[in-house]
């Protein structure tokens, strides 16, 4: 038996404090979302976090642990290597309550890119044919694919923090998605969307959302692309 | 309270809420107002932890395969309680909608000259299982999701709980709903609406399923009528990671893995020596326990007995672009290399082959087969039924997309039909006024006697466990439907938060209050089915017994107390014949 202590940065709608919470566990293969549940459930219940698919898939549990936004359920507490655990809700976000944060923005911010193939959307709903891709067309834009919406990019990126409309990382590695698709013919419309002060070109590289990325989709690498293509003036992505 | 008025309803934000949501959208032309609502963040649904893939018939004239083929493989995996006229429309559908999700953009495993690769899954007599790597429900997921950002009435609500349906006179008139972003009560005035709430998993402790997958929204159903068809029949999933339960996806079998038991024998050959780790999923589950209960399995230090999934022999080129998902999530949950070590696995609970009960098309019947007007479910919410006794791996991405699909589309017709929304009556407004006291005033009232919502969902898993797991005996059930009973006894729970926002441990409550009915109609139906059939098995009754028991089991509620009625099963071409694989 371990005993941890889990300090987490909490918030009731009018004020923040933090609290302190002892912990004892049987195995160190547990992650700290397990540790959040189980306070939760025998100590107390007030505890606000947001979780669903404990298997780092769903992307609901984005929190900064000991300093480092990522997942809950992907971060082990022998992977931490100290038994005082520090929690707090992600950064670069309005707080709701405790550790659950309001992502909205961020999801607005994707649609704002147009995050769907755009072609005759008849061609899509009336045609029962396969537009068809070759490997290699997929392979250029697949890793960016994965990327499961938990706003960890966004807690980390320091531009964010200062800049309110700026697109950020995850909404414009959605516009590199979708416009490198070679199924996609909407890299004209989203070019005019991203070629802007609160588009590209308020990156300033620091590669932090590529670092905290819990699926290793490097949106920081899909933001170049997209400065590359439009000084280029390529076709596509 | 709040009300909102919307044509169309869709509750549950999976593949088959999303995919009503897109199909409603283009059929009415972009005239209707739908609202998507979902107890968790829309994106987040269960639907994307499928890993392996969607069963189609894609290339027929490449690969010998027909939709017949898939049909007969559907209805022999169902056990033969599977409607055949509904399992006709699932393989005729099917390959539709994986072209429909290659159009918006979903990125399958592709063949060399551009074509959609496909696998061999458990119970398919040919590779016909369609996907991109081994996370295939998240991209379908993640792109159905961005597809429904293209159509402008489309409305999402994230983190909108449903607590209640609302049917008069045999219609449905809409939701109530609790908003946990705003702290507020609202009624959801519609109408049309589509259940697509997914499974019930977490009745269970040992399971593949996300923590939302609480099915709370069938037991709802019950309450107002509704009828809950085979809830008896729960899959497990016979890999998933020892000890926390995630899923290990049958595409490891599929690309070829071995079972193996600690005498390092493929043990499957006794069990299904023809199609050995490919048999459906209720009989390698036995097959892996019995290994367990005659001492042949390894032991973990959390006490489980487990067998080796090896994939050592697929090499580790075909594993990481086949099988990506599997490598990484073993290294991270279970600390071993797949390249190296066998993966330690062991049956969960997966899938409910049952649900709400539902004609062929997907309209929400009552227990005397009438529709509730103007009301639909899809995906593993509905019983419809097309995986019968059990479901083959793969089938159910192919149900939730092709009933999405279907529902959406008829629902958008309805409402085209029927006048524009007036204002709600009285009536009805004073019932979703009635639910908001309930859920705000009653529940949130400290109540200090009763036990937590914790407390009896620990002990609602122990008795599912104990008495309704993969080997069923009529006094073993008999006993833990005493002790749900008992259970179901709880009227009131103790929440502590009494805050309006985000009230997490309110919600919790009122999943805990549903799922504990749920769990009775799946104990009642198991108690009364005095056969063995796909996964639902009896010691005590080891054969399937087509003379009395080849019909479904239609559960509903009548004085508060659960009963049971039957239907008969649909057989158009398949007459029952033995199961062997």
């Amino acid at each position: 038996m371990k005993s941890l202590v889990v300090k987490v940065k909490r918030f009731d709608g009018s004020k923040t404090w933090w609290q302190e919470y002892k912990v004892d566990i049987s195995s160190e293969k547990i992650s700290v979302l397990d540790v959040l549940i189980k306070i939760k459930e025998e100590q107390d219940p007030t505890l606000a976090v947001r979780y669903s698919c404990r298997m780092a898939i769903c992307g609901s549990c984005g929190m900064v642990i000991n300093g480092i936004p990522r997942l809950a359920c992907q971060t082990l507490i022998s992977e931490l290597g100290d038994s005082k655990i520090i929690v707090e809700p992600m950064w670069n976000h309005k707080v709701i309550k405790d550790l659950v944060v309001d992502l909205e923005p961020d999801f607005e911010k994707v649609k704002a890119v147009k995050p769907y193939i755009i072609c005759d959307t008849k061609e899509i709903y009336e045609k029962d044919v396969e537009f068809g891709q070759r490997p290699e067309e997929l392979e250029k834009y697949y890793n960016f694919a994965y990327c499961i919406q938990c706003g960890l990019c966004m807690a980390a990126c320091p531009v964010v923090a200062s800049h309110e409309r700026f697109l950020g990382p995850m909404a414009l590695n959605a516009a590199y998605r979708w416009s490198a698709d070679s199924r996609d013919q909407g890299w004209k419309e989203r070019a005019k969307i991203i070629d802007r002060e609160e588009g590209v070109w308020s990156c300033h590289l620091a590669y932090t959302c590529s670092a905290v990325c819990p699926r290793g989709v490097d949106p920081g690498f899909s933001i170049q692309l997209l400065k590359a293509a439009l000084i280029r003036r390529t076709k596509k992505p | 309270m709040e009300i909102l008025k919307y044509d169309l309803l869709i509750i549950g934000s999976g593949i088959a809420g999303l995919r009503a949501a897109t199909a409603a959208a283009w059929a009415s032309g972009g005239k209707i107002s739908i609202a998507i609502l979902s107890k968790i963040q829309a994106m987040r649904s269960h639907s994307l932890s499928a890993e392996g893939g969607m069963s189609a018939v894609l290339y027929p004239e490449k690969t010998n395969d027909s939709l017949e083929l898939h049909a007969y493989d559907t209805v022999k995996g169902s056990d033969f309680l599977a409607d055949q006229d509904a399992v006709q429309v699932l393989v005729e559908y099917a390959p539709k909608e994986v072209r429909y999700l290659e159009r918006i953009g979903v990125p399958w495993t592709r063949e060399p000259d551009g074509r959609i690769a496909q696998r061999p899954f458990g119970g398919m007599s040919i590779p016909r299982t369609t996907f991109a790597a081994d996370k295939t429900g998240f991209f379908i997921m993640s792109t159905l999701f961005s597809e429904t950002r293209r159509f402008d009435n489309i409305h999402v609500y994230h983190e909108h709980f449903v607590t209640k349906f609302i049917i008069e006179n045999g219609e449905f008139r809409g939701v109530t709903a609790y908003d946990l972003k705003r702290g507020e009560f609202k009624f959801f005035y519609a109408k049309a609406g589509i259940i697509a709430t997914g499974g019930a998993g977490r009745l269970y402790r040992f399971t593949t399923t996300a923590h939302s997958t609480t099915g709370e929204t069938l037991a709802y159903a019950l309450r107002e009528g509704i009828a809950i068809k085979d809830m008896e029949f729960v899959q497990w999933h016979p890999t998933a990671l020892v000890p926390s339960g995630i899923l290990v996806s049958e595409a490891a079998r599929g690309e070829g893995g071995y079972l193996i038991n600690k005498d390092g024998e493929r043990f499957m050959k006794k069990y299904a020596p023809q199609k050995m780790e490919l048999a459906p999923r209720d009989i390698v589950s036995r097959a892996i326990l019995t290994e367990c209960m005659e001492g042949r399995g390894f032991q973990h230090e959390s006490g489980m007995c487990y067998v080796g999934l090896d994939l050592r022999h697929l090499g580790e080129e075909k594993i990481n672009k086949r099988i990506p998902f599997i490598r990484e999530l073993a290294h991270k949950y279970a600390g071993i290399d797949a390249l190296s070590e066998p993966i330690p696995v062991r049956p969960a609970v997966h899938y409910t082959m049952g649900g709400i009960h539902t004609d062929t098309w997907g309209r929400v019947l009552t227990a005397d087969g009438k529709w509730v007007r103007g009301l639909w479910a899809a995906g593993e919410a509905a019983a419809v039924s097309v995986h019968g006794a059990n479901r083959l791996g793969s089938n159910s991405l192919s149900e939730c997309s092709v009933w999405g699909r279907l529902t959406g589309e008829q629902a958008a017709k309805y409402v085209l039909e029927q006048p524009p929304l007036s204002s709600p009556d009285g009536k009805v407004v004073e019932i979703a006024k009635k639910e908001e006291a309930r859920v705000f005033d009653k529940l949130l009232h400290k109540e200090v006697n009763a036990p937590m919502p914790y407390e009896v969902k620990r002990q609602l898993n122990d008795i599912m466990e104990e008495h309704f797991g993969p080997f069923r005996h009529g006094s073993a059930m008999a006993e833990g439907l005493a002790k749900l009973k008992k259970l179901r006894d709880i009227s009131s729970y103790r929440v502590v938060d009494s805050s309006k926002v985000y009230n997490q441990n309110l919600k919790d409550a009122l999943e805990v209050d549903g799922m504990i009915n749920l769990a009775l109609v799946i104990g009642v139906g198991a108690y009364a089915r005095t056969e063995s059939r796909g996964a639902h098995y009896r010691l005590d009754y080891p054969k399937r017994d087509d003379v009395n028991w080849l019909r479904h089991t239609v559960a509903y509620l009548y004085g508060g107390e659960i009963k049971l009625t039957y239907t008969p099963v649909t057989i158009t071409k398949w007459q029952p014949e033995e199961r062997k694989y």
